[in-house]
């Protein structure tokens, strides 16, 4: 019992921190589909510098490219107003590609001092509290979520809808860096094309789940840890084929997608701003 | 400073700002081949080299049927304002209903027929769910076509690894070859099967047609240009878009059928039916600018791409992932170059 809720935390923390990244630009208006190669590229990056600097600069080094990407995911769907659902798109394909191909230099090789997954695992519970307070005490908070709900009113009154934007996705983009660093650094201590495995797509749906709220969030993260751990435990011990078990995670997404579909999003919530219009 | 929309650009000012970006394309390719170790301009050159001879260009053409017929479906479900990205799915389950047909139904001159019957039909009923999910629950169809994806994925491991598993194979995941009366001519000793490349062809100035010609596509793009105008004029939105989601399904499940039962003649792992066909007809669709006839000319285009990739990835043993990277790039400096010659800088705010 102990055990599954310890293993269910653990695997819930890459899933919570890639979910706050992405609720964390959502309550700005600016929907992030580029999570699961973002999680991807900064595992690799994470990792290589973890194996040749220092694990704790791997984390750093991660959360960098993180928001760096995110940056990048800003120049088109914040300034150039492009389409944010294809531009994310876009962008999960090249980061996938990108770290497949790079990181194939890595296939295969142990990091031979990996860091602690219990201590990263709080720090995830620390930013989501974190990111609570960020949104519903701080003048940033109020910002960001007058910019995801009506940018217009926002701008009235002086606040630069691009700007809260591109800041909200450049710290997103570093915690989803942090989630692509934990799996690659700490959680499986390794390097292999395809590791983040659909989890940055279950991290977006999440968000819905979690009905933009961090604290929900961390509930919706374990939740999915737990189901994850009792697929991996079932598996052989009932009359069930195991890639059932491998499909359960999406069809879940699906179900609980179905079950909160029409839950409130923030109301510009992917519609490019554009001041005059 | 800052932007404006511009509502008249001019045809140099388009054609320059797309040419930017493409050269920007480039160049983070040309980057990422060197952090790679191989030097840039060789590796473009094999990117090309399948339109250097008959073998190659059949390579292209090869590539380009799924493609086709994929993108045209595309364009049409993109320009309605659904964002099918399940593609992928869709043609895995074109190819389990064309593996079904063709292992356990009597074979005859109905087979292929056939084949291509179950398989759409369930490439159109698996797209048909998202677009249910969405009308009736309000769920956004790019998180659901997507986890769907993945669901086929392990439904076909399931089904070669487990119960259709070749009786004459041993040790590997495949089903038994298709009987003859199951499999598709292809033209000479290329793996170009015609007959799905025809249905690509029909598919894509049909759907011109009925978009562009028909009361039915009259609704559809008002539907996807002004959703507010399509309710005040009483458009029944759901189904419009309902019926747009089981066209682009229907032909992404033919596409699956075409290459079962055009190239490799039995059900396999699911990596190895598609090779990204629905990610990259994406592409193809958002290239032809919503116009399911532009197909004719991007998804060879992409054709050409996938094709270049094989070769890169034969002759220096690159990762497959170097198309991931190729199609992200297009894709964002399409968009982005779109986006940018629209708009126009203004010195004041």
């Amino acid at each position: 019992m102990e055990e599954a809720l310890l293993r269910a935390v653990l695997f819930g923390t890459p899933l919570l921190l890639a979910c706050l990244g992405a609720l964390l630009s959502e309550r700005g208006g600016v929907v992030n589909l580029g999570v699961e190669g973002m999680m991807a590229l900064s595992a690799l990056v994470a990792f290589a510098v973890g194996l040749k600097v220092h694990p704790a600069l791997g984390v750093l080094a991660g959360m960098g490219v993180g928001s760096l990407l995110g940056l990048f995911l800003g120049v088109f769907a914040v300034s150039l107003r492009a389409n944010q659902f294809v531009a994310g798109l876009a962008l999960a394909a090249l980061g996938l590609g990108a770290s497949g191909l790079l990181g194939k230099r890595y296939e295969g090789t142990p990091l031979p001092n990996p860091l602690p997954e219990g201590m990263l695992a709080v720090l995830a519970l620390i930013l989501a509290l974190g990111l609570h307070l960020l949104l519903s005490r701080t003048r940033f908070g109020l910002y960001l979520r007058s910019v995801g709900e009506n940018p217009k009113a926002a701008d009235l009154f002086g606040v630069s809808v691009d700007g809260v934007r591109y800041l909200a996705l450049a710290l997103g983009g570093g915690m989803i860096g942090l989630a692509g660093a934990y799996l690659s650094l700490a959680y499986r201590p390794s390097w292999t094309d395809g590791m983040t495995a659909g989890l940055g797509w279950v991290a977006i749906a999440l968000v819905i789940l979690a009905a933009w709220q961090p604290l929900r969030a961390i509930l919706g993260a374990y939740l999915f840890g737990l189901l994850f751990f009792l697929q991996f435990r079932l598996q052989g011990s009932v009359p069930i084929p195991s890639e059932a078990f491998a499909a359960m995670p999406y069809l879940l997404v699906i179900l609980v997608l179905a079950l909160s579909g029409r839950a409130r999003a923030p109301k510009a919530l992917g519609q490019p701003f554009d001041r005059g219009r | 400073m800052r932007w404006e929309l511009d509502p008249s650009p001019s045809p140099r000012k388009v054609l320059l700002t797309y040419a930017l970006f493409l050269g920007l394309a480039l160049l983070g390719l040309g980057l990422l081949f060197l952090l790679y170790g191989v030097p840039p301009l060789k590796a473009y050159a094999l990117l090309l080299s399948p339109l250097t001879d008959t073998l190659g260009l059949a390579e292209v053409m090869r590539r380009t049927i799924p493609l086709l017929l994929i993108g045209a479906g595309l364009a049409l479900a993109f320009r309605i304002g659904f964002f099918n990205i399940g593609a992928e799915g869709q043609l895995l389950m074109g190819a389990v209903g064309a593996a079904y047909v063709a292992l356990f139904l009597p074979p005859g001159l109905w087979s292929l027929p056939l084949m291509f019957l179950l398989g759409g039909s369930l490439g159109a009923l698996w797209a048909g769910l998202a677009a249910w999910l969405r009308v009736r629950f309000g769920v956004n169809e790019i998180l659901t076509t997507l986890m769907q994806n993945y669901l086929v994925y392990y439904l076909v491991v399931y089904l070669v690894a487990g119960p259709w598993k070749g009786q004459m194979v041993f040790g590997f995941l495949y089903t038994d070859r298709f009987p003859p009366e199951a499999q598709l001519p292809r033209l000479g000793d290329t793996l170009v099967h015609w007959p799905t490349l025809v249905l690509g062809m029909v598919a894509a100035l049909g759907l011109q047609v009925l978009l562009f010609r028909t009361p039915l596509g009259f609704e559809w793009r008002i539907l996807g240009e002004n959703p507010e105008a399509a309710r005040y004029l009483g458009l029944k939105g759901g189904r419009l878009i309902l019926l747009s989601a089981l066209v682009s399904g229907f032909l992404a499940g033919l596409a699956g059928v075409g290459e079962v039962a055009g190239i490799h003649l039995r059900l396999l792992e699911p990596a190895q039916i598609s090779l990204g066909y629905g990610f990259t007809a994406i592409l193809a669709a958002w290239l032809a600018r919503g116009r399911p006839l532009g197909v004719l000319l991007t998804a060879p285009l992409l054709g050409l791409i996938l094709a270049g990739g094989d070769a890169l990835k034969l002759s220096l043993s690159m990762p497959f992932r170097v198309v991931d990277v190729a199609a992200g790039l297009l894709l964002l400096s399409f968009i982005g170059a779109e986006a940018l010659s629209r708009r126009r800088l203004v010195w004041r705010r």
